[in-house]
């Protein structure tokens, strides 16, 4: 406990951990609309496709600041989403292939691009692997504020746009004909979604970062039918596995942040599916023990008469 | 002995029945309609008396035996929407998947599996498009080969998903002409319906389904106005055209 | 042989067996459930360290087909309790890799991996690990791997191709006639574990992905039948496993990253190029009618 409070009072450490809360929250946020829409593995895709981003970044400017490298990593996972889209709708690929093709490549490529990165002078200590599996405890106070600010940002956006938002989630065609501009809105919603993962990755890591979209988005889902509470239970939950991951990965010494934080969600996830009242596994079937046991009587009683 | 014998069927998706209490049998050797509004649970009957979706409760003898897939006495016709278009086969290879389940495991489709292939395909007007890709040809012709792999299984009751949906006119009367071939051949064959116009001529028997079975039994008798209204319930438009047709007639 | 020719052979042999496995996943929609599994499998390796105490490639392989089936049933059980396919494996391979990541690192001195190379592999140390099997001369370890489990995934295709073609194009009419098909897709999942591991030392988990999806994908714009498909995508499967080699020793990177850059860009000019169902063509189609009519 006293060791808990100790890393507290460091100023640096609670950076992070707002950082990694506000981050939480944006991304189950964010990702309550992307499971919705069906785009989570989009942002899977979108995450790996941000290591070639950084790498070229870092390759042009030759130094280690993290806005140009958000930059760059944003310049990729955008484009590996308008490839992904551009496969489905002009070819016979489905979707699921197309994600799991441009994931892999775009991914190879940030790998080649990688060990040029590490063959530089400065390369070696660039410290560039620290964002595939996310080192929160390594981030630095002036990339925490931009990381939580730009996760402020995010949040306050969707909540501007919920309602906007939430139509196109549901019924795009009846978005469109409401007169919203759908194009701009999807796209921008994308834009969302990357940013949001971007600036995820240093701290989770570009293989798991797409955990923090999905895990809470569907944890939130057991316990409400109503979009704006999924939306923010799912945000809450975020949080809570954000900091948690990160306290964790911090009491031992060198733990990566990312994978502390995808466990401590889908514990939530696994409780959620357990548990919760009227959606949750347990309650579903002792609801359905009761009712096949009415269909029987039922059957009995027209059987008798 | 029926070919078909279901008894107190239940199916249910967590706590809503989509199927409750069927109970119908079904005549050798006629075209049987199963009818009734959208969500009336027609392709989940089929689908439930052929295994593809577990029960809650009840019975289903396919003449007068459990059934089980592997007595081959059973061909299905599935929506032309479930399976996918762009699969890298064609039209021949799909009829020759009606022969899988009688040439076992480890084994080739034979010389005469290709020979009844190449007859089923002929029979539907369709074997100048043996060669082709499945997704160069037009929602009939799809259709038309989805029945050609029916006929390739060489059963004895065919269940049928709607196969008149989205079919031009020649394929309409080429899928009754094809069933009325089965017929004579004394094979009994299900049909999920939708368009009430054309029950009368089609088929012999009928099956009313709202959740339960609101009645069956020949044409004749059971495809009333009466029966009609309480099939479709509130629903207005279709029972005006319901009106029309058995006015008609 | 020569160092270098063992590296075109191990990688060759990667290519063929994740390309011809990669055609099946592609057309039964599965290739999500295969990136899923390539991560999973990361832990199956730990755990049969772990246990067993060696790096004994039978007990990775073992290990790794366990781990891998089981995310397939654990996908397979969420998402028939409700939760959509994309989210239910979003959920159950980010968990499974995560452990095997916390595994790693927390006993990272006893075990011999390191995350990097699970995740990139090795390729280039893959020819000086050999082992000596009866009166054979010492032969590398991941090419013995690789060799057994292409057999074996080849044989499984003959012995049951028509199972295989038909449950992946129309399952309710093959569960219908009595197949399998959930055991048909259980045994194709062992198949992809086992191929996964068996590349795991040469490509790694994440560039296993693009060999299994990239050239299926390829060969899939570029015929109409599925034979043709599953040779095709062998052979774009090694084409990108040799120049690949080629091009990361031309640019001194990472050979595996390369194998996949590649498989990208064969993807690539197939995607725009193919005769029958390529961007350029139909664009070039389409003008064709739009001037006749």
């Amino acid at each position: 406990m006293s060791d808990l409070l100790m890393m507290l009072g460091d100023a640096n450490t609670r950076w992070v951990l707002v950082g990694t809360m506000l981050l939480g929250l944006a991304s189950g946020v964010l990702g309550s609309f992307a499971l919705l829409r069906k785009q989570s593995l989009i942002g899977d895709a979108v995450a790996h496709a941000a290591l070639p981003g950084i790498c070229i970044a870092f390759l042009f400017t030759g130094e280690k600041s993290l806005i140009v490298l958000l930059i760059g990593a944003t310049t990729t996972g955008l484009l590996a989403a308008y490839c992904i889209q551009l496969i489905v709708s002009s070819s016979i690929i489905k979707e699921d292939t197309a994600i799991c093709l441009i994931l892999s490549v775009f991914f190879g490529f940030g790998i080649v691009l990688l060990t040029k990165v590490q063959q530089m002078p400065s390369g070696n200590k660039s410290g560039l692997d620290a964002f595939i599996f996310g080192q929160a405890a390594s981030l630095v106070g002036s990339d925490v504020k931009l990381m939580a600010g730009a996760a402020a940002i995010l949040i306050i956006i969707t909540m501007l746009l919920f309602k906007e938002f939430k139509v196109l989630t549901f019924d795009p065609e009846f978005a469109k004909g409401l007169g919203l501009p759908t194009g701009f809105l999807n796209f921008l919603f994308l834009s969302l979604l990357v940013a949001v993962v971007v600036i995820g990755i240093q701290a989770v890591g570009v293989i798991l970062m797409a955990a923090l979209l999905i895990t809470p988005a569907i944890a939130a889902r057991y316990w409400t039918n109503s979009l704006s509470k999924m939306i923010i239970i799912s945000g809450i939950f975020g949080a809570i596995s954000g900091v948690v991951g990160t306290l964790i990965s911090t009491f031992g010494q060198g733990l990566p942040t990312g994978p502390f934080i995808v466990v401590t969600a889908t514990f939530i996830f696994l409780v959620s599916m357990l548990f919760a009242p009227e959606r949750g596994i347990i309650a579903k079937k002792i609801k359905q023990n009761i009712y096949h046991k009415q269909l029987n009587k039922a059957g009995a009683k027209e059987g008798m008469s | 002995m029926n070919p078909v014998d279901v008894k107190n069927l239940t199916v249910a998706y967590e706590k809503k029945a989509v199927l409750k209490d069927i109970n119908f049998t079904v005549p050798e050797g006629q075209l049987i309609g199963i009818i009734g509004p959208n969500g009336a649970g027609k392709s989940t009957l089929i689908k439930a008396i052929l295994g593809l979706i577990p029960k809650a409760a009840g019975d289903v003898k396919i003449y007068d035996k459990q059934y089980r897939a592997k007595d081959r006495i059973v061909g299905y016709v599935p929506q032309r929407g479930s399976v996918d278009w762009d699969f890298p086969t064609n039209a021949l290879d799909v009829v020759l998947m009606g022969r899988y389940g009688h040439i076992g495991w480890f084994k080739r489709p034979s010389k005469k599996d290709l020979n009844i292939a190449h007859e089923s395909l002929k029979k539907v007007g369709m074997e100048e498009y043996a060669d082709r890709q499945i997704s160069q040809l037009s929602g009939g012709q799809q259709q038309r080969v989805f029945l050609a792999r029916a006929l390739a299984q060489d059963a004895k009751v065919y269940f049928m998903d709607e196969p008149f949906v989205g079919v031009d006119a020649a394929t309409e009367r080429a899928i009754i002409d094809l069933l009325n071939e089965l017929k004579s051949q004394g094979k009994t064959v299900l049909v999920v319906h939708h368009d009430l116009q054309t029950v009368k001529d089609y088929f012999d028997h009928c099956i009313l389904l709202n959740v339960s079975i609101i009645t069956s039994g020949p044409t004749e008798e059971v495809f009333t106005m009466e029966n009609l209204h309480q099939t479709y319930g509130g629903k207005l438009s279709f029972l005006d055209k319901g009106q029309m047709m058995v006015e008609q007639k | 042989m020569s160092y270098e020719a063992w590296i075109l052979i191990i990688g060759s042999l990667a290519g063929v067996t994740c390309g011809i496995i990669g055609c099946f996943l592609i057309l039964r929609r599965l290739s999500m459930l295969a990136d899923a599994i390539s991560h999973t499998v990361l832990l199956g390796i730990v755990l049969a360290f772990l246990i067993s105490q060696s790096m004994n490639g039978m007990y990775m392989l073992i290990g790794a087909a366990v781990v891998g089936v089981l995310t397939a049933v654990f996908v397979q059980l969420l998402s028939s309790s409700g939760i959509q396919e994309d989210a239910s494996i979003g959920v159950v391979f980010t968990f499974l890799f995560a452990i095997g990541v916390i595994l790693i690192t927390v006993f990272a001195d006893n075990v011999h991996l390191d995350v990097d190379h699970a995740l990139m592999g090795e390729i280039a140390f893959v020819p000086f690990d050999l082992v000596q099997l009866g009166f054979l001369p010492p032969l590398p370890k991941a090419f013995l791997m690789l060799s057994a489990v292409l057999i074996t995934n080849l044989l499984i295709i003959v012995l049951f191709y028509k199972e295989f073609k038909i449950t992946s194009f129309d399952p309710q009419m093959a569960a219908a006639i009595g197949i399998p098909v959930l055991f048909i897709h259980y045994l194709l999942m062992g198949m992809v574990s086992i191929t996964t591991v068996a590349s795991f030392d040469s490509v790694g988990a994440i560039l296993v992905v693009a060999m299994l999806i990239a050239p299926g994908a390829s060969a899939y714009l570029l015929t109409n039948k599925l034979t043709i498909m599953l040779l095709l995508s062998a052979v774009f499967g090694i084409a990108s496993a040799v120049l690949g080699y080629y091009t990361a020793s031309f640019l001194d990177a990472s050979i595996s990253g390369s194998m996949a850059s590649v498989n990208g860009i064969i993807f690539a000019l197939v995607f725009l190029f193919s005769p029958s169902k390529g961007l350029i063509s139909k664009k070039f189609t389409f003008k064709k009618l739009n001037t006749e009519s």
